[in-house]
């Protein structure tokens, strides 16, 4: 049976898959702002986060309206409460990529510290986790949504690696701690938006699953373990 | 979300209990369930799937048709009474067990009569407690302060709502254990339903409730427990949150998310 409910879940995903992709732009171009050294790159995405907050906004009325109109149950409950969330975890991304073109900005004041390779690497990896894990709520994928979680660490492992590097940096030389500290916040703003894709695949493990695998550590990776 | 299954005391217990109507039409499969004590449990699932079958059972209500037949058995604690058998006088099960109608039933008498009714037909009830019963009744259904200087008036001068909490009123003068309630709201507008739920709710605080709905919005907001029936059968009971939230059950699913039914 085809039901009324049906269609407006199916336009709710759609809006979500919008505001995934424009988010995902987002980390993209401020990353390629970073390397190109792109002022006015940085300060179009700066501009551009107050379209993904209306989005979040547009989004968090529509599944105000359906949970109050269609009252939803079971699986179609836990597709309205995810999407809700998952649209706050997206506009915090956007807030990061925005964070990421002020410090580009600053940045862009001096020579640039040195060539950027780590960042990049982790920037794809990141955007990888946020595709997967907006992947996996579409098309509820738990085990992708799980595969996302795991990969959480290797970013936070080239975080720290990051960090490191920086640090030999301003011990080698204190000029260079204004911008060595610039690209550490970098690096920690990556890090940040790959925890947020991390929240969203543990939210679709919960929409597909019912099961909260949320601040379980260490992460349920298994079906069998709970 | 994690469930604490502390399995709460029973006040009653369907065990393999079928049902047949005029002896060859089964309406109830061979139903095993449980009713906590002082808890509501919902009855959902859709037309002809013997939820009102069940109900009836628990109170005998099929006697009142010949050749209708039930197999098994339905304990009631804590004396164990089995309540479908026939050596059991159906008018004992129904003063521990009351039951409350779609359509409000008052009988074409005062306002007072109603709620005395069973009070007098139980007998040895003296005339000087008997207004203090009716006044206790009528405030237990939330009704007292409408009807206190209008005892004497003709019951179906009250509104649907208050008729409602009227006949409530009268299975509670008994002092039951458990109340049944066959879709008390259906005729009801929103706000006597919401007056209604309310008093479900009051109510299980001391007395079993067991209610069928075709509400489910009702369902989730007045019970603790959800039993879903299809085609006869017993499919899922549960936790009420866990039924509306993550049914274990494919077909309880579809049910509750409006995919069949």
């Amino acid at each position: 049976m085809q039901r009324h409910i049906d269609q407006e879940l199916a336009d709710l995903k759609s809006q979500i898959l919008r505001m995934g992709a424009l988010v995902e732009e987002q980390i993209q171009g401020s990353i390629k702002a970073l390397v190109d050294r792109d002022v006015d790159l940085a300060s179009r995405i700066i501009e551009r986060d107050a379209l993904v907050n209306s989005m979040d906004v547009d989004i968090d009325e529509n599944c105000m309206r359906l949970l109050a109109l269609q009252a939803p149950a079971a699986r179609d409950l836990r597709f309205v409460t995810t999407a809700m969330k998952i649209s706050t975890e997206l506009e915090r991304m956007s807030d990061l990529a925005e964070n990421i073109c002020e410090r580009v900005i600053e940045l862009n004041e001096e020579p640039q510290l040195k060539p950027y390779i780590d960042i990049p690497r982790m920037a794809n990896w990141t955007m990888q986790m946020v595709r997967e894990s907006l992947d996996a709520f579409v098309r509820s994928n738990a085990v992708l949504a799980r595969k996302v979680c795991a990969d959480d660490d290797f970013v936070d492992n080239l975080t720290h690696q990051l960090f490191r590097e920086l640090l030999s940096f301003m011990i080698e030389n204190p000029g260079t701690i204004t911008r060595a500290i610039r690209l550490t916040f970098i690096g920690k703003y990556l890090e940040r938006i790959a925890d947020h894709a991390t929240n969203v695949a543990e939210l679709v493990v919960y929409m597909v699953e019912g099961k909260i695998v949320r601040h379980t550590t260490p992460p349920v990776l298994s079906d069998n373990e709970t | 979300m994690t469930y604490v299954d502390t399995k709460p005391a029973l006040k009653a217990e369907a065990q393999k209990l079928s049902f047949y109507y005029g002896g060859t039409v089964q309406a109830l499969k061979s139903i095993s369930l449980g009713l906590p004590d002082r808890h509501a449990t919902a009855l959902i699932g859709p037309s002809g799937c013997g939820k009102t079958t069940y109900l009836r059972c628990l109170n005998r209500m099929h006697d009142l048709y010949p050749g209708n037949r039930y197999e098994g058995v339905v304990l009631l604690y804590p004396d164990e009474v089995n309540i479908v058998d026939h050596a059991i006088d159906p008018i004992e099960i129904r003063l521990r067990v009351g039951m409350v109608f779609q359509k409000p039933n008052p009988f074409p008498t005062s306002i007072y009569e109603n709620v005395a009714y069973g009070l007098r037909i139980r007998g040895a009830v003296p005339r000087s407690e008997l207004d203090g019963a009716v006044e206790q009744a009528l405030r237990d259904a939330a009704l007292w302060p409408e009807v206190k200087d209008r005892l004497r008036d003709l019951a179906f001068n009250l509104s649907g709502g208050q008729q409602q909490r009227l006949c409530i009123a009268r299975a509670l003068a008994t002092g039951p254990e458990m109340l049944l309630f066959d879709e008390p709201t259906s005729a009801l507008d929103p706000t006597a339903t919401a007056r209604i739920e309310e008093l479900v709710t009051e109510l299980k605080q001391r007395i079993t409730i067991v209610i069928v709905t075709h509400n489910m919005q009702q369902a989730a907001r007045v019970s603790d427990y959800t039993a879903f029936m299809y085609e006869g059968e017993l499919v899922e009971c549960d936790r009420t949150e866990k039924i509306f939230t993550n049914p274990s059950n494919k077909l309880t699913e579809e049910y509750v998310t409006g995919r069949f039914g």
